[in-house]
């Protein structure tokens, strides 16, 4: 790691004023940023803690939504009683999600923003080429090993996929990313890959909670993971749903990860799948548009099928058709 | 560093810091690097050696200890950022109810080959057991994924696990 410096910020003005000068970074639960700090991926100047900022890390319910602090930590938030009750697949995918000394570490906004396992990313000493961390300096993916790389949303600039298994689900559930400046769409969070930006926010910017709103869907929502160990490994597929069938005919919102370079609304899916009752032959037609737009190497080629037969058994389990 | 611009963070952002750490009951004032991991300090400046550094990038769990009584890896943590938590390491164990419980457990079952990764082994299924998560062989399984074992002693592990919670469970 690079000789940097370190400022514990005791309020949200002071971390924002730290956060304004180029080169510095937050640092919450460090689960990511000592990682890649230690790789060389990441080159900070100043790490301004704060974890210790007061009143960010609740879980609370308020006008039928549901809030989560961004400093609530990851293992806390999963065996919260209202996130289990309100958004199960929250906890869900919490618990799927790295291991049990990671999950006491991480935040939930830490974790949001967690950076992709592109090995051409983290390898900075072996991999100049890296649109991520050096905005034009090319893909050292294109050509390389790539069975852990995105079908959607890959471009020539960049094609990592995003790793996180919660904001897969938040996607699902129409979340709001609040910071201290605005509230955006979680869907809406994350820059184009290889644009040289990681996120739409401003450097001095900081997420103090996320949103879901506590309706039907949230509380029939899940959580399916593939991957290839059953335990402390990233998605290869995974497929978050919320299904709400309460209305006239059901309304199934669709995201996935593993397979994509941010986290990935089907809106395709689920448009066949509000054109009628959800018979086994719908959910079939509709998990067929799933990798429409895929773009695959013969690495992960593999993954077209999967995400096809993935969200297929998502959709017979939450509908209890298999 | 370089400039800061603002006198706050010109007076606060410091390369060098003057820690005032808590590990296993004792308090220990050092002068460490900003940079440094509580792994490396507890290794490097206050010479407690049974946490060991295997990947250093929070991938295997041979660094796990506990902070607050929560496990966490000291790998990636920073020394500063445990400044106000009490850090317990393998070597606090022995002072721990159910730590020293499993200690027995992995000597009775032989739960390691090696033994490079069982201080973080026993130090993950301390919490592990604390936590209420070692409730089948399936569940220890699942709640001690992030410690590897490269001998492969994982059926002794579990055996250990087991065995200790049993003991805890009667208590």
């Amino acid at each position: 790691m690079n000789r940097l410096a370190y400022l514990r910020a005791s309020s949200l003005e002071e971390a924002k004023q730290a956060l304004a000068l180029p080169g510095s970074i937050a640092l919450a639960g460090g689960t990511t940023v000592v990682d890649l700090a230690k790789l060389g991926a990441m080159k900070p100047d100043l790490l301004v803690d704060i974890g210790g900022l007061a009143g960010l890390d609740a879980v609370r319910v308020d006008a039928g939504r549901l809030h989560i602090g961004a400093l609530a930590r990851m293992a806390d938030v999963s065996r919260n009683a209202d996130v289990l009750r309100l958004a199960p697949a929250i906890a869900e995918s919490i618990e799927r999600a790295a291991s049990g000394q990671i999950r006491n570490m991480a935040t939930i906004g830490g974790n949001i923003l967690q950076r992709t396992r592109c090995a051409y990313f983290r390898d900075a000493s072996t991999y100049a080429a890296c649109n991520r961390r050096t905005p034009g300096s090319g893909c050292a993916a294109i050509g390389g090993v790539t069975p852990n790389h995105a079908i959607l949303g890959a471009t020539d600039a960049c094609m990592a996929t995003y790793p996180g298994d919660l904001a897969i689900v938040l996607a699902a559930l129409d979340a709001t990313v609040h910071t201290d400046m605005r509230d955006v769409a979680l869907v809406d969070l994350f820059a184009e890959a290889g644009s040289g930006r990681e996120t739409v926010l401003a450097d001095d910017e900081i997420i103090t909670a996320v949103s879901v709103a506590a309706d039907a869907g949230a509380a029939r929502s899940s959580y399916l993971k593939l991957r290839d160990r059953q335990s402390y490994e990233f998605a290869a597929v995974s497929v978050a749903l919320a299904v709400d069938l309460t209305g006239n005919g059901p309304q199934i919102r669709v995201a996935v990860g593993g397979v994509a370079t941010k986290p990935w609304r089907l809106p395709s899916v689920e448009a066949v799948l509000r054109a009628g009752p959800p018979t086994r032959a719908r959910i079939a037609e509709a998990a067929a548009t799933a990798a429409g737009d895929a773009r695959s190497t013969p690495d992960n080629h593999f993954k077209i099928r999967l995400l096809t037969r993935t969200l297929e058994r998502a959709l017979l389990t939450a509908l209890d058709l298999s | 560093m370089r400039s800061a611009d603002t006198p706050f963070v010109r007076s606060a952002a410091r390369t060098d810091l003057d820690l005032h750490l808590r590990v296993n009951g004792r308090s220990h004032r050092i002068r460490a690097e900003a940079r440094e991991t509580l792994l490396d300090v507890l290794r490097e400046r206050l010479g407690l050696f049974g946490t060991k550094k295997g990947c250093d990038h929070g991938q295997c769990g041979a660094c796990t200890v506990l902070v607050d009584g929560r496990r966490v890896l000291s790998c990636l943590t920073l020394a500063a950022q445990a400044e106000h938590g009490a850090v317990t390491t393998v070597e606090g164990m022995v002072e721990h109810p159910v730590g020293r419980l499993v200690q027995a457990a992995f000597v009775a079952e032989d739960g390691l080959q090696c033994g490079y990764c069982t201080p973080g082994q026993i130090v993950s299924a301390t919490a592990c057991i604390l936590e209420g998560a070692a409730t089948s062989d399936e569940a220890i399984r699942e709640a001690m994924s992030g410690n590897l074992c490269r001998c492969g002693a994982y059926p002794n592990i579990v055996a250990a696990v087991r065995s200790a919670a049993a003991v805890v469970e009667r208590r």
